[in-house]
């Protein structure tokens, strides 16, 4: 199941895990990533609380813990590699693992057509 | 040519031009002289200083004693000065041009502050004197504190801090100080879209959460949804007046009254002080704390020029909590008080080793004594002036982001650059060669590809028209489809559009001989 927030995450649930990234959009919006802050393993966020920073040459913004949980596994590689939130931001780019604390809280996030709705109405 | 996401080539000095028909044999571009690292020219078979062998010389550092060289390249005075007179010539600050970099507020220092700063009783002293030599010193200090408190309305004021952030330090651990000693420690700091990036740095560094508070179409502070996040676990809230998008937060009163309503204390950032100086006191808006950016405000340097000086002033909710030392009089004079009285002090202790930033304290008073409030009060005048005569000339070929007048800076965002190709960093990097140091860009966040500018008051309207006509040129320029002037800028600075992804992603902090490099 692909879910998005309106700060521009997308959140991919499967088997009670959610993987957390952000969008498309959102790394073109910010341009060349050059620094990503991961939450701690073990960690647990309530609903909007920030989880992790990303720094760009234009800005350094947060991300938001977009469902309440348990922080079970953060992306390594983006430490190195902060260029794969340009290059795979839906995909190798991701940031961490959540085990949600309520699988409720995905019902209040978008689809992707709601997305792509949302992204439209921007402009 | 490897190319970054958004299309620019990854390597400096990618982009030429045809500038030069013949290359130097010397390296140099004329009288543009190119400089290597100091420890380029330098050499360790050199040494600019003859020091004789000591006879007998018997060393008792042991296993302590250096081994190898020192790693000070061996230069000559002349070698010296050249060198960082070679430097300087690249630098470009507020004494070589207009320099409207907004929120930073770069104003003229007048000459008769260096020449106060100078006088030996100020200049040639010590920290470590007795105090009883230092009288006037000190007493330039309580002068000091004694017009930052009148001309903010405020009964106390700390000098210590060294800068802005500082100050901010200071204020959040006098409000923590507070709210301990009445017994309501509390957790959350609230900050607006629309302040200074250093507040929440400020308030998470001292250990608080951080709770955003966003920005009304107005670019103001949303008052509905700040009453809707103040409760008891809130210690404060940082607001940025006049703000970072250039407008006067005019709710500030109601501001101030629903945060102590909640128990909670107000702090505002006062970097841009500069624009209300003799017309608005923090102290009747309510504000319990707020630092003034004696480099901002009263003319001391700025930037590499400095050191920075940030004091804060406190209303009567935090004045016992204030940080040591401060100047107390007593019947053999003045006196530092370094001290706290015991464990139940209600000072929060000492904030740096000594007592701040003498330098900056005799430029400032120089500054306020010279201009007096009346000439205070028309600089910020001007610099309000100043900064909408800015708005008014580009308003028809630039987006203002916020209808109707602004303080002391004007924000334009990037919408008129729409489906030009030219973003916000290529038209700051076109006013390089123009001749213009850049205004700040992407900053604040609250609008899309922001330019922030603020002229400096003391620019005359010959200045400012010149400015404007380079403004207005780059913007038709843009507009006509003149997109590789913006793309590939600056072509007429010394180095070309340097590779920002890659000096972020792979910074070279340190220079390290070729020997090692190589390992």
């Amino acid at each position: 199941m692909l879910k998005f927030t309106e700060d521009h995450e997308w959140i991919e649930y499967v088997d009670g895990i959610a993987t957390v990234g952000i969008t498309d959009y959102a790394q073109q919006a910010l341009g060349d990533v050059v620094f990503v802050e991961l939450p701690e393993v073990g960690a647990t966020y309530s609903k909007g609380d920030e989880a992790a920073v990303v720094e760009s040459v234009k800005a350094a913004s947060e991300v938001y813990a977009p469902l309440s949980g348990e922080i079970k596994a953060v992306n390594h590689d983006l430490e190195g590699t902060p260029a794969l939130v340009n290059s795979a931001a839906m995909d190798a780019g991701w940031f961490f693992k959540m085990k949600l604390e309520d699988e409720g809280e995905l019902d209040d996030l978008m689809d992707e057509d709601a997305y792509n709705e949302f992204l439209a109405s921007l402009d | 040519m490897s190319m970054n996401s958004e299309g620019r080539p990854t390597t400096p000095n990618a982009v030429t031009t045809d500038e030069h028909k013949y290359e130097s044999f010397s390296g140099h571009v004329g009288l543009r002289l190119a400089e290597p690292l100091i420890f380029e020219i330098g050499s360790k078979d050199r040494t600019g200083v003859d020091v004789e062998e000591i006879d007998g010389f018997v060393s008792n550092l042991g296993a302590l004693e250096r081994t190898g060289g020192t790693g000070c390249p061996g230069l000559a005075e002349p070698d010296v000065v050249r060198h960082y007179t070679r430097l300087s010539r690249r630098n470009y600050g507020i004494d070589m041009g207009v320099f409207p970099l907004g929120s930073c507020t770069m104003k003229h220092n007048p000459r008769l502050n260096e020449k106060m700063a100078r006088l030996p009783g100020f200049g040639d002293i010590h920290p470590l004197q007795p105090q009883s030599t230092v009288q006037g010193a000190l007493g330039l200090m309580e002068e000091l504190s004694h017009w930052l408190m009148e001309l903010t309305g405020m009964p106390a004021v700390a000098l210590s801090p060294k800068a802005g952030a500082h100050g901010e330090l200071c204020g959040i651990m006098a409000i923590r100080k507070a709210l301990e000693a009445r017994g309501d420690a509390r957790e959350v700091i609230l900050c607006p879209e629309s302040a200074h990036g250093t507040n929440p740095a400020t308030a998470a560094f001292c250990g608080y959460k951080v709770k955003s508070i966003p920005a009304k179409e107005n670019g103001r502070v949303d008052i509905e949804a700040l009453k809707a996040a103040l409760d008891d676990t809130v210690a404060a809230v940082m607001v940025t007046n006049p703000n970072t998008c250039g407008l006067f937060e005019n709710e500030v009163r109601e501001i101030a009254d629903a945060i102590h309503a909640a128990g909670a204390l107000f702090y505002c950032d006062g970097a841009n002080f500069n624009a209300i100086v003799g017309k608005a006191r923090p102290g009747d808006l309510g504000v319990d704390a707020m630092h003034i950016n004696l480099h901002k405000t009263f003319s001391t340097p700025h930037g590499g020029g400095g050191p920075g000086s940030g004091p804060v002033v406190f209303s009567d909710r935090l004045k016992d909590h204030v940080p040591l030392p401060f100047v107390v009089k007593t019947t053999e004079g003045l006196v530092l008080k370094e001290h706290e009285d015991g464990d139940n002090d209600p000072s929060f202790g000492r904030l740096v080793a000594f007592h701040g930033q003498m330098g900056m304290y005799v430029r400032a008073l120089s500054y306020m004594l010279s201009h007096g409030v009346d000439g205070c009060r028309q600089a910020s005048e001007d610099a309000v002036l100043n900064a909408n005569y800015i708005k008014a000339c580009l308003d028809d070929l630039m987006t203002v982001s916020f209808e109707g007048p602004c303080m002391h800076e004007v924000l334009f965002d990037d919408e008129f650059l729409k489906g030009t190709g030219v973003t916000t960093l290529d038209f700051a990097k076109a006013m390089i060669d123009e001749g213009y140091h850049p205004m700040t860009m992407y900053f604040p966040l609250v609008v899309h590809g922001a330019m922030l500018v603020e002229p400096t008051e003391s620019e005359s309207k010959y200045n400012l028209d010149q400015f404007i006509r380079s403004m207005r040129g780059l913007a038709a320029a843009a507009k006509a489809g003149e997109t590789e002037r913006f793309t590939g800028a600056p072509y007429f600075a010394p180095w070309k559009r340097l590779d920002e992804t890659q000096a972020a992603r792979n910074p070279v902090l340190r220079w390290s001989p070729e020997a090692e490099a190589a390992e």
